[in-house]
Protein backbone atom coordinates (compact mmCIF):
# COMPACT_ATOMS: atom_id res chain seq x y z
CA UNK A 1 0.00 0.00 0.00
CA UNK A 2 2.43 2.52 0.24
CA UNK A 3 3.90 1.66 -3.32
CA UNK A 4 0.97 3.26 -4.07
CA UNK A 5 1.20 6.21 -1.49
CA UNK A 6 4.57 6.88 -3.36
CA UNK A 7 3.56 6.67 -6.62
CA UNK A 8 0.30 9.10 -5.68
CA UNK A 9 2.72 11.58 -4.35
CA UNK A 10 4.97 11.53 -6.77
CA UNK A 11 2.42 11.47 -10.02
CA UNK A 12 -0.37 14.27 -7.91
CA UNK A 13 1.78 17.48 -8.59
CA UNK A 14 2.49 17.48 -12.34
CA UNK A 15 -0.83 15.90 -13.42
CA UNK A 16 -2.83 18.28 -11.60
CA UNK A 17 -0.85 21.14 -13.10
CA UNK A 18 -1.13 19.64 -16.42
CA UNK A 19 -5.07 18.94 -15.77
CA UNK A 20 -5.71 22.78 -14.65
CA UNK A 21 -3.60 24.65 -17.20
CA UNK A 22 -3.26 22.04 -20.33
CA UNK A 23 -6.37 19.58 -20.20
CA UNK A 24 -9.14 22.08 -18.73
CA UNK A 25 -7.96 24.87 -21.15
CA UNK A 26 -8.15 22.50 -24.36
CA UNK A 27 -12.01 21.52 -23.53
CA UNK A 28 -12.28 25.60 -22.47
CA UNK A 29 -11.30 26.13 -26.12
CA UNK A 30 -14.00 23.53 -27.67
CA UNK A 31 -16.13 24.67 -24.93
CA UNK A 32 -16.04 28.44 -26.62
CA UNK A 33 -16.10 27.91 -30.04
CA UNK A 34 -19.74 26.82 -29.32
CA UNK A 35 -20.30 30.03 -27.70
CA UNK A 36 -21.35 33.45 -29.21
CA UNK A 37 -18.94 36.56 -29.47
CA UNK A 38 -20.28 39.94 -27.59
CA UNK A 39 -19.11 43.54 -28.97
CA UNK A 40 -16.97 43.69 -26.13
CA UNK A 41 -14.50 41.07 -27.54
CA UNK A 42 -16.09 38.67 -24.65
CA UNK A 43 -17.99 35.14 -24.53
CA UNK A 44 -21.59 35.51 -24.15
CA UNK A 45 -23.34 32.85 -22.48
CA UNK A 46 -25.59 30.46 -24.41
CA UNK A 47 -25.02 27.98 -27.09
CA UNK A 48 -24.83 28.69 -31.27
CA UNK A 49 -23.17 27.18 -34.45
CA UNK A 50 -22.46 30.84 -35.43
CA UNK A 51 -18.52 30.59 -35.35
CA UNK A 52 -18.45 26.82 -36.98
CA UNK A 53 -20.94 28.00 -39.32
CA UNK A 54 -18.70 31.16 -40.21
CA UNK A 55 -15.49 28.90 -41.38
CA UNK A 56 -17.31 27.85 -44.50
CA UNK A 57 -16.80 31.69 -45.34
CA UNK A 58 -14.80 31.08 -48.51
CA UNK A 59 -12.07 32.57 -47.13
CA UNK A 60 -11.08 29.89 -44.48
CA UNK A 61 -11.24 27.20 -46.28
CA UNK A 62 -8.84 28.56 -48.84
CA UNK A 63 -6.28 29.43 -45.66
CA UNK A 64 -7.12 25.89 -43.98
CA UNK A 65 -5.84 24.66 -47.96
CA UNK A 66 -3.01 26.71 -47.97
CA UNK A 67 -1.64 25.66 -44.16
CA UNK A 68 -1.90 22.32 -45.49
CA UNK A 69 -0.54 22.44 -48.78
CA UNK A 70 2.55 24.81 -47.29
CA UNK A 71 2.96 22.25 -44.56
CA UNK A 72 3.32 19.12 -46.76
CA UNK A 73 5.79 21.19 -49.24
CA UNK A 74 7.96 22.30 -46.55
CA UNK A 75 7.95 18.44 -45.07
CA UNK A 76 8.42 16.93 -48.37
CA UNK A 77 11.78 19.25 -48.68
CA UNK A 78 12.79 18.95 -45.43
CA UNK A 79 12.91 14.74 -45.66
CA UNK A 80 14.48 15.25 -49.32
CA UNK A 81 17.26 17.41 -47.88
CA UNK A 82 17.64 15.39 -44.57
CA UNK A 83 17.78 11.67 -46.40
CA UNK A 84 21.38 12.77 -47.57
CA UNK A 85 22.58 13.91 -45.00
CA UNK A 86 21.53 11.29 -42.73
CA UNK A 87 22.74 8.62 -44.95
CA UNK A 88 25.75 10.65 -45.00
CA UNK A 89 26.38 10.97 -41.75
CA UNK A 90 25.22 7.79 -40.41
CA UNK A 91 28.45 6.28 -42.91
CA UNK A 92 30.65 8.50 -41.55
CA UNK A 93 32.98 7.35 -38.73
CA UNK A 94 35.01 8.91 -36.36
CA UNK A 95 35.06 12.43 -34.74
CA UNK A 96 33.39 14.13 -37.77
CA UNK A 97 30.08 12.35 -37.03
CA UNK A 98 29.92 13.91 -34.16
CA UNK A 99 31.29 17.71 -35.16
CA UNK A 100 28.78 17.60 -38.70
CA UNK A 101 25.98 16.17 -36.69
CA UNK A 102 26.38 19.07 -33.98
CA UNK A 103 26.90 21.71 -37.01
CA UNK A 104 23.19 20.84 -37.83
CA UNK A 105 21.92 20.97 -34.74
CA UNK A 106 23.55 24.27 -33.27
CA UNK A 107 20.97 26.63 -35.31
CA UNK A 108 18.01 24.72 -33.88
CA UNK A 109 18.97 26.12 -30.32
CA UNK A 110 19.71 29.55 -31.35
CA UNK A 111 15.97 31.73 -30.77
CA UNK A 112 13.58 31.11 -33.40
CA UNK A 113 12.68 34.90 -33.69
CA UNK A 114 16.08 35.60 -34.19
CA UNK A 115 16.51 33.07 -36.78
CA UNK A 116 13.63 34.45 -38.88
CA UNK A 117 14.53 38.13 -38.25
CA UNK A 118 17.92 37.37 -39.89
CA UNK A 119 16.07 36.12 -42.80
CA UNK A 120 13.69 39.35 -42.94
CA UNK A 121 16.94 41.47 -42.39
CA UNK A 122 18.83 39.23 -45.07
CA UNK A 123 16.13 39.62 -47.61
CA UNK A 124 14.65 42.81 -46.91
CA UNK A 125 14.53 45.14 -49.83
CA UNK A 126 17.71 47.29 -49.01
CA UNK A 127 19.43 44.13 -47.52
CA UNK A 128 22.67 42.36 -48.88
CA UNK A 129 21.06 39.39 -51.15
CA UNK A 130 18.25 42.00 -52.93
CA UNK A 131 21.18 44.30 -53.70
CA UNK A 132 23.52 41.48 -54.71
CA UNK A 133 21.17 39.72 -57.10
CA UNK A 134 19.79 43.25 -58.18
CA UNK A 135 23.88 44.27 -59.40
CA UNK A 136 24.32 40.95 -60.79
CA UNK A 137 21.27 41.36 -63.09
CA UNK A 138 19.92 38.26 -62.15
CA UNK A 139 16.35 40.18 -60.67
CA UNK A 140 14.59 43.12 -61.81
CA UNK A 141 14.26 46.46 -59.73
CA UNK A 142 10.64 45.44 -59.36
CA UNK A 143 11.34 41.96 -57.84
CA UNK A 144 10.80 41.58 -53.80
CA UNK A 145 12.40 38.64 -51.87
CA UNK A 146 9.95 39.02 -49.14
CA UNK A 147 6.89 39.11 -48.64
CA UNK A 148 5.94 36.07 -51.22
CA UNK A 149 4.92 32.34 -50.66
CA UNK A 150 8.56 31.16 -51.90
CA UNK A 151 10.24 33.16 -48.66
CA UNK A 152 8.09 31.72 -46.39
CA UNK A 153 8.45 27.93 -47.78
CA UNK A 154 12.54 28.76 -47.77
CA UNK A 155 12.16 30.21 -44.26
CA UNK A 156 10.03 27.57 -42.94
CA UNK A 157 12.51 24.76 -44.46
CA UNK A 158 15.24 26.20 -42.69
CA UNK A 159 13.54 26.47 -38.73
CA UNK A 160 12.68 23.07 -39.55
CA UNK A 161 14.66 20.91 -40.99
CA UNK A 162 16.66 19.96 -37.92
CA UNK A 163 13.00 18.27 -36.90
CA UNK A 164 13.68 15.74 -39.77
CA UNK A 165 17.53 15.07 -39.69
CA UNK A 166 18.15 14.11 -35.73
CA UNK A 167 15.39 11.21 -36.33
CA UNK A 168 16.55 10.31 -39.59
CA UNK A 169 20.31 10.30 -38.55
CA UNK A 170 19.64 7.45 -35.30
CA UNK A 171 17.43 5.11 -37.95
CA UNK A 172 20.65 5.59 -40.36
CA UNK A 173 22.91 5.38 -37.56
CA UNK A 174 21.43 1.88 -36.76
CA UNK A 175 21.25 0.60 -40.49
CA UNK A 176 23.49 -1.72 -42.07
CA UNK A 177 25.29 -0.56 -44.67
CA UNK A 178 26.75 -3.46 -46.19
CA UNK A 179 23.25 -4.23 -47.23
CA UNK A 180 23.80 -1.47 -49.84
CA UNK A 181 26.95 -3.18 -51.30
CA UNK A 182 24.96 -6.46 -51.32
CA UNK A 183 22.60 -4.95 -53.43
CA UNK A 184 25.18 -3.25 -55.79
CA UNK A 185 26.79 -6.74 -56.07
CA UNK A 186 23.64 -7.81 -57.20
CA UNK A 187 23.53 -5.31 -60.06
CA UNK A 188 21.47 -2.28 -58.63
CA UNK A 189 22.69 0.74 -59.34
CA UNK A 190 23.64 3.23 -56.45
CA UNK A 191 21.11 5.53 -56.67
CA UNK A 192 18.52 2.59 -56.89
CA UNK A 193 20.35 0.29 -54.40
CA UNK A 194 19.93 3.74 -51.76
CA UNK A 195 15.97 3.71 -52.86
CA UNK A 196 15.43 0.08 -52.41
CA UNK A 197 17.06 -0.96 -49.65
CA UNK A 198 18.29 2.54 -47.29
CA UNK A 199 14.95 4.22 -47.75
CA UNK A 200 13.08 1.57 -46.73
CA UNK A 201 15.50 0.75 -43.87
CA UNK A 202 15.47 4.19 -42.08
CA UNK A 203 11.40 3.79 -42.64
CA UNK A 204 10.81 4.19 -38.98
CA UNK A 205 12.82 7.68 -38.72
CA UNK A 206 11.15 8.56 -42.11
CA UNK A 207 7.93 8.55 -40.23
CA UNK A 208 9.18 10.47 -36.72
CA UNK A 209 10.73 12.77 -39.09
CA UNK A 210 7.47 13.33 -41.16
CA UNK A 211 5.58 14.11 -38.31
CA UNK A 212 8.29 16.15 -36.26
CA UNK A 213 8.30 18.75 -38.94
CA UNK A 214 4.21 18.56 -40.14
CA UNK A 215 2.88 18.88 -37.21
CA UNK A 216 4.76 21.80 -35.96
CA UNK A 217 4.74 23.30 -39.53
CA UNK A 218 0.59 23.43 -39.60
CA UNK A 219 0.75 25.33 -36.41
CA UNK A 220 3.27 28.44 -38.15
CA UNK A 221 2.42 31.67 -37.53
CA UNK A 222 5.48 33.99 -36.99
CA UNK A 223 7.30 33.04 -40.55
CA UNK A 224 3.92 33.84 -42.52
CA UNK A 225 3.80 36.88 -40.21
CA UNK A 226 7.37 38.25 -40.77
CA UNK A 227 8.15 37.40 -44.13
CA UNK A 228 4.89 36.30 -46.00
CA UNK A 229 2.69 38.87 -47.54
CA UNK A 230 -1.08 39.32 -47.00
CA UNK A 231 -2.06 36.20 -49.86
CA UNK A 232 0.77 33.92 -47.70
CA UNK A 233 -1.42 34.08 -44.19
CA UNK A 234 -1.94 30.75 -42.54
CA UNK A 235 -4.47 29.26 -40.04
CA UNK A 236 -1.75 30.21 -37.35
CA UNK A 237 -2.04 34.50 -38.33
CA UNK A 238 -5.87 34.13 -38.56
CA UNK A 239 -6.38 32.79 -35.38
CA UNK A 240 -3.89 35.46 -33.76
CA UNK A 241 -6.30 38.22 -35.28
CA UNK A 242 -9.12 37.06 -34.57
CA UNK A 243 -7.39 36.56 -31.01
CA UNK A 244 -5.99 40.01 -30.92
CA UNK A 245 -7.07 41.74 -33.66
CA UNK A 246 -10.89 41.90 -34.11
CA UNK A 247 -11.10 40.05 -31.04
CA UNK A 248 -13.59 37.39 -31.84
CA UNK A 249 -12.93 34.13 -29.29
CA UNK A 250 -15.35 31.88 -30.33
CA UNK A 251 -13.98 32.22 -33.94
CA UNK A 252 -10.43 32.04 -32.80
CA UNK A 253 -11.30 29.41 -30.37
CA UNK A 254 -12.97 27.25 -33.92
CA UNK A 255 -10.27 27.86 -36.36
CA UNK A 256 -7.96 26.44 -33.14
CA UNK A 257 -9.87 23.32 -32.70
CA UNK A 258 -9.92 23.04 -36.48
CA UNK A 259 -5.63 22.98 -36.59
CA UNK A 260 -6.50 20.75 -33.40
CA UNK A 261 -8.24 18.17 -36.37
CA UNK A 262 -5.59 18.77 -38.77
CA UNK A 263 -2.78 18.29 -36.44
CA UNK A 264 -4.25 15.10 -35.30
CA UNK A 265 -4.17 13.06 -38.49
CA UNK A 266 -0.42 12.90 -38.43
CA UNK A 267 -0.39 12.48 -34.88
CA UNK A 268 -2.60 8.99 -35.49
CA UNK A 269 -0.97 7.85 -38.37
CA UNK A 270 2.33 7.72 -36.55
CA UNK A 271 0.31 6.18 -33.37
CA UNK A 272 -1.13 3.59 -35.82
CA UNK A 273 1.86 2.63 -37.68
CA UNK A 274 3.88 1.93 -34.44
CA UNK A 275 1.17 0.05 -32.88
CA UNK A 276 0.73 -2.37 -36.05
CA UNK A 277 4.80 -2.69 -36.06
CA UNK A 278 4.74 -3.68 -32.39
CA UNK A 279 1.52 -6.22 -33.10
CA UNK A 280 3.49 -7.80 -36.17
CA UNK A 281 6.55 -8.77 -33.93
CA UNK A 282 6.59 -11.26 -31.97
CA UNK B 1 32.69 0.58 -53.70
CA UNK B 2 33.07 4.32 -55.08
CA UNK B 3 30.38 6.28 -53.12
CA UNK B 4 28.42 9.12 -54.41
CA UNK B 5 29.61 12.46 -53.96
CA UNK B 6 26.56 14.31 -53.51
CA UNK B 7 25.03 13.46 -50.27
CA UNK B 8 28.50 15.37 -48.91
CA UNK B 9 27.83 18.09 -51.38
CA UNK B 10 24.35 17.98 -49.72
CA UNK B 11 25.30 18.59 -46.49
CA UNK B 12 27.96 21.23 -46.94
CA UNK B 13 24.97 23.26 -49.20
CA UNK B 14 22.64 22.76 -46.14
CA UNK B 15 24.97 24.15 -43.62
CA UNK B 16 26.02 27.19 -45.78
CA UNK B 17 22.61 27.79 -46.03
CA UNK B 18 22.18 27.48 -42.12
CA UNK B 19 24.82 29.34 -40.99
CA UNK B 20 24.59 32.11 -44.13
CA UNK B 21 21.99 34.49 -42.20
CA UNK B 22 22.99 33.90 -38.40
CA UNK B 23 26.58 35.04 -39.60
CA UNK B 24 25.72 37.82 -41.57
CA UNK B 25 23.42 38.93 -38.27
CA UNK B 26 26.75 38.92 -36.07
CA UNK B 27 28.59 40.24 -38.87
CA UNK B 28 26.23 43.42 -39.34
CA UNK B 29 25.95 44.00 -35.78
CA UNK B 30 29.22 45.46 -35.99
CA UNK B 31 28.71 47.22 -39.70
CA UNK B 32 28.98 50.98 -39.27
CA UNK B 33 26.63 51.32 -42.67
CA UNK B 34 22.75 51.13 -41.72
CA UNK B 35 22.13 48.67 -44.31
CA UNK B 36 23.89 45.46 -44.59
CA UNK B 37 24.06 45.33 -48.39
CA UNK B 38 27.34 47.58 -47.67
CA UNK B 39 30.44 47.18 -45.32
CA UNK B 40 30.78 50.41 -43.90
CA UNK B 41 33.48 49.54 -41.69
CA UNK B 42 34.05 48.09 -38.21
CA UNK B 43 31.18 49.50 -34.91
CA UNK B 44 30.23 49.03 -31.38
CA UNK B 45 27.84 51.77 -31.83
CA UNK B 46 24.55 49.41 -32.24
CA UNK B 47 25.59 47.83 -29.29
CA UNK B 48 26.03 51.21 -27.38
CA UNK B 49 22.89 52.19 -28.72
CA UNK B 50 21.40 49.24 -26.43
CA UNK B 51 23.01 51.58 -23.17
CA UNK B 52 20.92 54.42 -24.36
CA UNK B 53 17.82 56.01 -22.35
CA UNK B 54 15.37 55.23 -25.52
CA UNK B 55 16.67 51.58 -25.51
CA UNK B 56 15.49 51.15 -21.58
CA UNK B 57 12.53 49.12 -22.38
CA UNK B 58 14.61 46.40 -23.76
CA UNK B 59 16.50 45.78 -20.36
CA UNK B 60 13.12 46.04 -18.22
CA UNK B 61 12.04 43.20 -20.75
CA UNK B 62 15.20 41.17 -20.63
CA UNK B 63 15.13 41.39 -16.94
CA UNK B 64 11.93 40.35 -17.33
CA UNK B 65 12.87 37.24 -19.45
CA UNK B 66 15.13 36.22 -16.75
CA UNK B 67 13.07 36.37 -14.10
CA UNK B 68 10.28 34.42 -15.89
CA UNK B 69 12.75 31.57 -17.12
CA UNK B 70 14.53 31.46 -14.01
CA UNK B 71 11.28 30.84 -12.41
CA UNK B 72 9.88 28.48 -14.88
CA UNK B 73 13.00 26.03 -15.15
CA UNK B 74 13.15 26.40 -11.15
CA UNK B 75 9.64 24.88 -10.37
CA UNK B 76 9.33 22.63 -13.68
CA UNK B 77 12.46 20.63 -12.60
CA UNK B 78 10.67 19.69 -9.29
CA UNK B 79 7.86 18.79 -10.95
CA UNK B 80 9.59 17.21 -14.17
CA UNK B 81 12.10 14.76 -11.86
CA UNK B 82 8.91 13.87 -9.81
CA UNK B 83 6.76 12.54 -12.73
CA UNK B 84 9.74 11.58 -14.56
CA UNK B 85 10.48 9.45 -11.83
CA UNK B 86 6.35 8.65 -11.20
CA UNK B 87 6.52 7.50 -15.31
CA UNK B 88 9.83 5.42 -14.83
CA UNK B 89 8.99 3.27 -11.04
CA UNK B 90 5.44 2.50 -11.70
CA UNK B 91 3.36 0.66 -14.88
CA UNK B 92 -0.13 1.34 -14.05
CA UNK B 93 -3.42 2.54 -15.47
CA UNK B 94 -2.55 5.99 -13.48
CA UNK B 95 0.76 6.16 -15.34
CA UNK B 96 -0.31 5.72 -19.20
CA UNK B 97 -3.00 8.70 -18.58
CA UNK B 98 0.07 10.55 -17.05
CA UNK B 99 2.55 9.59 -19.94
CA UNK B 100 -0.13 11.26 -22.75
CA UNK B 101 -0.78 14.28 -20.35
CA UNK B 102 3.32 15.66 -20.61
CA UNK B 103 3.94 14.20 -24.18
CA UNK B 104 0.59 15.97 -25.66
CA UNK B 105 2.27 19.73 -24.80
CA UNK B 106 5.53 18.58 -26.56
CA UNK B 107 3.69 17.09 -29.94
CA UNK B 108 0.60 19.51 -30.59
CA UNK B 109 1.53 23.24 -31.95
CA UNK B 110 2.63 25.89 -29.46
CA UNK B 111 0.13 28.18 -31.02
CA UNK B 112 -2.57 25.71 -29.79
CA UNK B 113 -1.31 25.64 -26.54
CA UNK B 114 -1.25 30.05 -26.56
CA UNK B 115 -4.68 30.18 -27.39
CA UNK B 116 -6.22 27.95 -25.36
CA UNK B 117 -4.65 29.32 -22.04
CA UNK B 118 -5.52 32.79 -23.13
CA UNK B 119 -9.33 31.74 -23.53
CA UNK B 120 -8.93 29.83 -20.13
CA UNK B 121 -7.28 32.58 -18.47
CA UNK B 122 -9.59 35.51 -20.35
CA UNK B 123 -13.02 32.94 -19.18
CA UNK B 124 -11.71 33.08 -15.58
CA UNK B 125 -11.17 36.58 -15.62
CA UNK B 126 -7.78 36.46 -14.69
CA UNK B 127 -5.24 40.23 -15.21
CA UNK B 128 -2.93 39.31 -18.27
CA UNK B 129 0.58 39.44 -17.50
CA UNK B 130 3.64 38.11 -16.03
CA UNK B 131 2.45 35.83 -13.50
CA UNK B 132 -0.02 34.10 -16.56
CA UNK B 133 3.32 34.04 -18.41
CA UNK B 134 4.90 32.20 -15.99
CA UNK B 135 2.35 29.75 -15.76
CA UNK B 136 2.25 29.05 -19.51
CA UNK B 137 6.01 28.66 -19.34
CA UNK B 138 5.87 26.14 -16.53
CA UNK B 139 3.15 24.36 -18.38
CA UNK B 140 5.51 23.59 -21.37
CA UNK B 141 8.45 23.45 -19.73
CA UNK B 142 7.40 20.82 -17.38
CA UNK B 143 7.20 18.10 -19.66
CA UNK B 144 10.97 18.76 -21.10
CA UNK B 145 12.02 18.34 -18.23
CA UNK B 146 10.39 14.82 -17.03
CA UNK B 147 11.63 13.57 -20.91
CA UNK B 148 15.56 14.87 -20.17
CA UNK B 149 15.65 13.04 -16.43
CA UNK B 150 13.53 10.04 -17.76
CA UNK B 151 16.49 9.67 -19.95
CA UNK B 152 18.98 9.82 -16.96
CA UNK B 153 16.43 7.06 -15.37
CA UNK B 154 17.20 4.92 -18.15
CA UNK B 155 20.51 4.42 -17.38
CA UNK B 156 20.15 3.97 -13.43
CA UNK B 157 21.26 1.42 -11.39
CA UNK B 158 18.48 0.11 -9.05
CA UNK B 159 20.93 -1.70 -6.91
CA UNK B 160 22.24 1.42 -5.61
CA UNK B 161 18.74 1.69 -4.38
CA UNK B 162 18.80 -1.66 -2.60
CA UNK B 163 22.35 -1.34 -1.48
CA UNK B 164 21.15 1.93 0.68
CA UNK B 165 18.31 0.18 1.85
CA UNK B 166 20.00 -2.91 2.98
CA UNK B 167 22.67 -0.42 4.70
CA UNK B 168 19.45 0.85 7.00
CA UNK B 169 19.19 4.07 5.18
CA UNK B 170 15.54 5.63 5.70
CA UNK B 171 13.46 6.63 1.99
CA UNK B 172 13.86 10.14 2.82
CA UNK B 173 18.13 9.49 3.01
CA UNK B 174 17.92 7.30 0.11
CA UNK B 175 16.14 10.38 -1.97
CA UNK B 176 18.31 12.79 -0.56
CA UNK B 177 21.73 11.21 -0.36
CA UNK B 178 21.48 8.48 -3.52
CA UNK B 179 18.38 9.40 -5.96
CA UNK B 180 18.54 13.09 -6.11
CA UNK B 181 22.61 13.45 -6.11
CA UNK B 182 22.29 10.44 -9.21
CA UNK B 183 19.78 12.47 -11.14
CA UNK B 184 21.69 15.51 -10.52
CA UNK B 185 23.13 16.09 -13.72
CA UNK B 186 20.14 15.24 -15.69
CA UNK B 187 17.66 17.19 -13.13
CA UNK B 188 20.10 20.21 -14.70
CA UNK B 189 20.72 19.36 -17.71
CA UNK B 190 16.62 19.35 -18.23
CA UNK B 191 16.26 22.64 -16.53
CA UNK B 192 18.84 24.18 -18.37
CA UNK B 193 16.48 23.35 -21.61
CA UNK B 194 13.52 24.70 -19.90
CA UNK B 195 15.33 27.66 -19.23
CA UNK B 196 16.53 28.03 -22.77
CA UNK B 197 12.72 27.31 -23.98
CA UNK B 198 11.40 30.16 -21.20
CA UNK B 199 13.68 32.94 -22.92
CA UNK B 200 13.31 31.85 -26.41
CA UNK B 201 9.52 31.75 -26.10
CA UNK B 202 7.82 33.60 -28.37
CA UNK B 203 4.23 32.14 -29.82
CA UNK B 204 2.96 31.38 -25.84
CA UNK B 205 4.04 34.45 -24.25
CA UNK B 206 2.73 36.45 -26.83
CA UNK B 207 -1.25 35.07 -26.40
CA UNK B 208 -0.99 35.02 -22.58
CA UNK B 209 0.67 38.72 -22.12
CA UNK B 210 -0.58 41.93 -20.83
CA UNK B 211 -0.37 45.31 -21.27
CA UNK B 212 3.24 46.40 -19.90
CA UNK B 213 4.88 43.03 -19.47
CA UNK B 214 6.80 42.03 -22.79
CA UNK B 215 9.75 40.04 -22.81
CA UNK B 216 12.67 40.40 -25.33
CA UNK B 217 11.26 38.00 -27.78
CA UNK B 218 8.26 39.93 -27.77
CA UNK B 219 10.07 43.42 -28.34
CA UNK B 220 12.63 41.76 -30.89
CA UNK B 221 9.47 40.48 -32.68
CA UNK B 222 7.65 44.19 -32.94
CA UNK B 223 11.08 45.67 -33.92
CA UNK B 224 11.62 43.29 -36.65
CA UNK B 225 7.75 43.33 -37.21
CA UNK B 226 7.81 47.26 -38.16
CA UNK B 227 11.60 47.34 -39.66
CA UNK B 228 12.74 49.78 -36.88
CA UNK B 229 16.56 49.59 -35.84
CA UNK B 230 17.72 47.17 -38.28
CA UNK B 231 21.24 47.19 -36.63
CA UNK B 232 20.38 47.42 -33.23
CA UNK B 233 18.25 44.35 -33.40
CA UNK B 234 21.42 42.95 -34.76
CA UNK B 235 23.25 43.61 -31.70
CA UNK B 236 20.79 42.77 -29.51
CA UNK B 237 20.06 39.55 -31.33
CA UNK B 238 24.08 38.69 -31.17
CA UNK B 239 23.97 38.78 -27.33
CA UNK B 240 20.94 36.65 -27.48
CA UNK B 241 23.11 34.05 -29.47
CA UNK B 242 26.12 34.37 -27.49
CA UNK B 243 23.76 33.36 -24.61
CA UNK B 244 22.08 30.72 -25.65
CA UNK B 245 25.30 29.16 -26.62
CA UNK B 246 27.06 29.49 -23.55
CA UNK B 247 23.90 27.58 -22.23
CA UNK B 248 23.82 24.91 -24.64
CA UNK B 249 27.34 24.46 -24.33
CA UNK B 250 27.44 24.01 -20.12
CA UNK B 251 24.41 21.63 -20.62
CA UNK B 252 26.44 19.54 -23.35
CA UNK B 253 29.30 19.19 -20.46
CA UNK B 254 26.62 18.16 -18.13
CA UNK B 255 25.09 15.58 -20.66
CA UNK B 256 28.76 14.33 -21.66
CA UNK B 257 29.76 13.47 -17.82
CA UNK B 258 26.92 10.91 -17.68
CA UNK B 259 28.69 7.67 -18.27
CA UNK B 260 31.51 8.63 -16.82
CA UNK B 261 30.18 9.44 -13.77
CA UNK B 262 26.98 6.81 -13.58
CA UNK B 263 29.91 3.94 -13.83
CA UNK B 264 32.13 4.91 -11.07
Amino acid sequence: MTLRKNEILLTTPTLLWLAVFFVIPSFAMLLISFRPANVYGGVEDGWTLDAWRALADPDYPIILWRTTWLSLVTTAVCLALALPIAFFLGKLQGKWRGILLMLVIVPFWTNFVIRVAAWRILLHPEGMLRQALLGLGVIGPDTLLLYNEGAVLMVMVYTHLPFAVLPLYAAAERFDYSLLEAARDLGASGFRSVMRVFVPGVSRGLLTAMALVLIPALGSYVIPDLVGGPSDEMIGNKIAQRTLGDRNLPQAATLSVALLAITMIPILVVFLINRKEHANQP
Amino acid sequence: MKSSRVPAVILLLVLVFLYLPILLLVVNSFNEARYSSTWGGFTLKWYAALLERENRDLWEAAQRTLLIALSSSGISMVLGTLSACALHWYRSRLQQINYGVLYLPIIIPDLLMGISLLLFFVGLGATLGTGTILIAHITFCASFVTVVVLGRLQGFDENVINAARDLGATKWVIVRRVILPLLAPGIVAGGLLAFTLSVDDYVITFFVTGPGSSTLPLKIYSMVKHSKDLPVINAISTLFLILTFLIVWLSQRLTDSQPTRASR
